[in-house]
């Protein structure tokens, strides 16, 4: 008896689409494409800021506020990068597990830890921007 | 017990006969409380008898009946037929190569396994005469990892091993998780050398997919982001301290 086996072929471009869990595993990745055009714009804001010109400056925040920007921001900001921070903090409770003696710690308790957290660093940015 | 006709779609593979795998389909009286290894069962002994699959205890325990049910990977001894439509596909664990009809060959997986060194590594000599004893809570920190039974649905579900089968993978690396959390072990450096590495822990791109599927609750994801974060603190610590601990 000879043995001969199969190997089944695997596709590298459309490996996602076999499954539902993995197209949202890709959802998730690719915010990172919105991650990299916001830190593209960090450094526009940097470098306007930094070239001291009133004139550049105004012309970048009219810049964001056409309505395609506006769109652009409110789509990024509510669907993608929040999406990816709650499946960020859902999974926390995997990577960073709290035993307390023999129990272990409700997972919600180091989601909801995760939420305030990020409730007071964004409360710390709208302050130090002047916002409340 | 009421009774229901099932149509097993099964897939095929002879390697005398067949250039690749094809699908065959067996229409099966099953007890509505049966599994679906019950039906791989009464068509091995009541229509085909030449169909190879694998399994042993029919209790959760061997891990050696491992398949994909209707695309999912799944252990058929818990794969119930009354929580699955009338048609159903059954194929050999995806992501490895198909020995024979249902049975994969799973050399690769236990090649690797050497490499977590799944004992406990000792530098001090183990008390004398004594008992080794170990706390409850001690117990608790590792427990969910010593449940995996290797039935490998974990390797059949993750996207990474499938891309590329240098990864070591998530039974494999949720074993040597499990033997770094013990408190009697003394070898979790030796580990985090082999396997916070390229092809360890840091090719896993946490899809989460192994933990979805495992029957026994493992959570290997769990264990693969622990042991990054473990790899990240013994490269630091063997950086900044100059040795090994």
């Amino acid at each position: 008896m000879s043995r001969q086996p199969y190997i089944r072929p695997v596709s590298k471009t459309t490996w996602y689409m076999r499954n539902g869990r993995y197209r949202k595993y890709m959802l998730r990745e690719v915010t990172c494409l919105l991650v990299g055009v916001y830190s593209f714009l960090t450094i526009w804001v940097l470098a306007t800021l930094a070239s001291g010109s009133p004139e550049s400056w105004n012309a970048l925040l009219a810049s964001q506020q056409t309505p395609a920007m506006i769109g652009f921001h409110a789509f990024a900001l509510i669907y993608f990068l929040i999406y990816q921070s709650f499946d960020w903090f859902k999974l926390a409770p995997k990577a960073m597990p709290v035993q307390l003696g023999e129990k272990k710690l409700p997972d919600r308790y180091i989601i909801i830890a995760h939420y305030v957290a990020w409730a007071v660093v964004s409360l710390f940015v709208f302050w130090l921007a002047g916002v409340i | 017990m009421s009774m229901r006709q099932m149509e097993l779609e099964v897939l095929r593979y002879d390697p005398e006969q067949d250039e690749a795998p094809r699908f065959q389909n067996y229409s099966v009286p099953c007890v509505d409380d049966w599994a679906i290894l019950d039906a791989l069962n009464y068509v091995k002994e009541n229509i085909d008898t030449t169909l190879a699959y694998r399994w042993s205890c029919h209790m959760m325990v061997c891990g050696s009946c491992g398949m994909m049910v209707n695309g999912e990977p799944s252990l058929t001894c818990k794969t119930f037929i009354r929580d699955l439509p009338d048609h159903v596909r059954i194929e050999p664990l995806e992501n490895f190569p198909i020995e024979r009809d249902l049975v994969v060959v799973l050399d690769d997986v236990m090649e690797k396994l050497r490499m977590a060194k799944p004992f406990i590594i000792r530098k001090d000599p183990p008390p004398e005469d004594q008992e080794f004893t170990q706390s409850r809570a001690a117990l608790y920190k590792f427990k969910q990892y010593t449940m995996c039974v290797n039935c490998m649905c974990c390797y059949a579900a993750c996207p990474q091993y499938a891309l590329d089968s240098s990864f070591i993978g998530p039974a494999v690396l949720a074993l040597a998780h499990r033997y770094n959390l013990d408190s009697r072990d003394q070898g979790k450096a030796e580990r985090l050398n082999l396997l916070a590495d390229h092809d360890g822990v840091w090719e896993c791109s946490f899809v989460g997919a192994c933990s979805e599927v495992c029957p026994k609750s493992v959570d290997p994801a769990a264990a693969v982001q622990q042991m990054k974060i473990d790899g990240a603190k013994e490269w630091w610590k063997q950086k900044l301290g100059g040795g090994k601990s």
